[in-house]
């Protein structure tokens, strides 16, 4: 036995630069040839990009056409609507952020609420209503462009997500018809693509309305898009829910809460926070899905794109337009995962 | 009649259990439990593992359901009735081998909870309430923590505190320091005696025959789903009747 834990430098081949590659990428042969090779081949990829976006890519498509990839139709008079919605939401996320931040719980409550209002509010705002001079409405049947992208995600992930975790619960419930369709409802959304699922909406949702109330394809859409990702939420938050073990709804029954808050109080919150990374999956994923509602007619920012492509003086400049279509998608999701990350790191503390 | 209280002079039995029979499937797991726990007492239940004791406990309020007999806690009679079932969980304290705190949330609003959502106390009042019991329990300084910063014993502690906060009339205890490194079972065990001395009805249910030794009023030795034999400490230890019971004692004793 040594006297003392000596404390030891590492070796010198372990640290700096130069020991991590040879550590990580030129420990064997093999190691090397991989490395070589793999870098090869990304820069070739990448010099090829670049070069093409750098020289022969013709930007013009897309700067011309700028302001129809973010609101396609939407009325140009009126676009200031959308820039104080976008504003809204800003600032929301900033308070959000704060209250976060500084663990004001006081006012979690309230901005909770605050985020409902705004997001009704904002409907209200891009949708407008009759012919007055303020706010005109502008019919959703026009909403378009990468407008229409994140109010058909915004809306078929705030809406999916309470409807996921009712269909979950009810997945679990004692009472049996609650359990039969619950379960029926998951499994039958779950077997069906989605694209059938948005034709259904567009075709099939006017038959169950009466005649006189007609439901505008961008809504139809959204209620499809919502209803599928709700089956999808609601088996994320069921594996969640197994996860929890029983002891905690002993320990909350024991202690004297009822059925509603052991679920609401203890059970709930721990499933949620350990499903955040595939639900947000599921939610990115939901975003992505909104493309599919091209088949349906609508100009979602990909239809958009398609249509730009169309217009005779920018043929043979779908390279460019999809390119730019792939970054926003890119960056769009890349901030919801951001999100997620640090939702789940903030919501980490003192986890098992 | 669902609500119904008995008089007050039969409360001197907090715990009634009479023919309590339960099966888990085809396993008879309680055959015929009479059981009378009075006001104050503390007793102590000892038996092999799988002999029906947690589930006897457990059964009391109700976090198992019983297939015959009756029991009445507190002159409540628990029934289907879910109202029944709630006051009867409101007069028991529960404290779980493997503590079962609630890991998301800290120390103190562990303890605050059911008194904040059940009992409908002010936050303020329910976090002086809490603070004040994990004064008791030793461990006023960790109220900020999560538990899964805090040390078995601790956790242990913080969960005696959470029932205790729903100031409860009987305390059940199912083996509370089976799940703990040895270092730490006194700490909890001093908690233990201290409320056994302040006049608490407990059952416990526990192979620590040494706190059985300085506190409990009765021992009971309880073996496949019934009681086998039941005594006062001195006279448990000394003279037990049963063979089963010689035996089960010589093996926990010499260990």
């Amino acid at each position: 036995m040594t006297t003392a834990a000596e404390v030891m430098k590492p070796p010198r081949t372990e640290v700096g630069v130069w020991g991590w590659l040879k550590k990580n990428l030129f420990g064997t042969w093999y190691d090397a040839l991989l490395t070589v090779g793999s870098v090869a081949l990304i820069s070739a990829v990448l010099y090829g990009v670049i070069k093409w976006a750098l020289t022969s890519a013709k930007w013009g498509v897309v700067t011309t056409n700028i302001k129809v990839f973010w609101v396609g139709r939407y009325p140009y008079a009126e676009i200031w609507r959308i820039w104080a919605s976008v504003g809204l939401f800003v600032v929301m996320a900033m308070v959000t952020l704060v209250v976060w931040k500084r663990e004001i719980s006081r006012a979690r409550r309230a901005v909770m609420i605050t985020w409902v209002v705004v997001l009704l509010l904002t409907m209200v705002l891009l949708k407008g209503f009759g012919d007055n001079a303020f706010i005109p409405s502008v019919p959703i049947g026009i909403w378009s462009g990468l407008m229409l992208s994140l109010t058909l995600g915004i809306v078929g992930i705030v809406a999916s997500f309470p409807i996921g975790i009712l269909l979950a619960l009810g997945r679990r419930s004692s009472l049996p018809v609650v359990k039969v369709f619950s379960t029926m409802y998951i499994e039958v959304i779950r077997g069906v693509p989605l694209i059938t699922v948005l034709f259904m909406a567009m075709l099939m949702i006017p038959l169950f309305l009466p005649p006189r109330m007609r439901l505008d394809l961008v809504l139809r859409a959204m209620m499809g898009m919502t209803l599928f990702s709700a089956a999808y939420v609601a088996e994320n938050v069921r594996g969640g829910l197994q996860a929890i073990p029983k002891g905690q709804y002993e320990a909350g029954r024991a202690v004297g809460l009822n059925e509603a808050l052991v679920m609401g109080l203890i059970v709930l919150p721990q499933a949620l926070r350990a499903m955040i990374p595939a639900i947000v999956g599921q939610f990115i994923s939901l975003y992505k899905d909104t493309s599919l509602v091209v088949i349906l007619g609508l100009l979602d920012l990909l239809g958009i794109a398609k249509a730009v492509t169309g217009q005779t003086q920018w043929i043979g400049r779908q390279k460019e337009v999809y390119a730019f279509a792939g970054v926003i998608y890119f960056i769009s999701c890349s901030v919801m995962s951001y999100a997620s990350r640090r939702l789940e790191k903030q919501l980490g503390v003192g986890e098992r | 009649m669902a609500n119904e209280r008995y008089e007050a002079s039969e409360v001197q039995e907090m715990i009634i259990c009479r023919g309590l029979h339960k099966w888990f499937g085809d396993f008879h797991v309680l055959r015929g439990v009479d059981l009378v726990i009075k006001t104050g007492e503390v007793v102590v239940i000892c038996g092999p593992s799988g002999s029906g004791k947690s589930t006897l406990i457990r059964t009391i309020n109700r976090l198992e359901e019983h297939e015959k007999g009756d029991i009445i806690v507190d002159g409540i009679e628990l029934t289907h009735d879910i109202r029944n079932v709630h006051a009867i969980r409101q007069e028991i304290g529960m404290v779980f081998q493997h503590f079962n705190l609630f890991p998301h949330l800290t120390a103190l609003q562990n303890i605050t909870l059911a008194p904040i959502y059940v009992r409908r106390w002010p936050k303020d009042k329910a976090e002086k309430v809490a603070r004040q019991l994990l004064e008791r329990v030793g461990i006023p300084e960790q109220a900020d923590k999560y538990p899964a910063q805090l040390s078995g014993g601790q956790q242990q502690r913080v969960a005696i505190a959470r029932a205790l906060a729903m100031q409860p009339k009987i305390m059940f205890f199912d083996e509370p320091t089976s799940a703990l490194d040895p270092e730490m079972i006194k700490e909890v065990l001093d908690v233990m005696i201290e409320l056994a001395k302040s006049g608490m009805t407990m059952i416990v249910i526990t192979h620590e025959m040494g706190f059985a030794r300085e506190v409990a009023d009765r021992i009971i030795f309880f073996d496949e789903g019934r009681i086998v034999e039941e005594a006062p400490p001195q006279t448990f230890f000394t003279s037990c009747k049963e063979e089963r019971t010689k035996l089960f004692l010589s093996q926990i004793l010499h260990q």
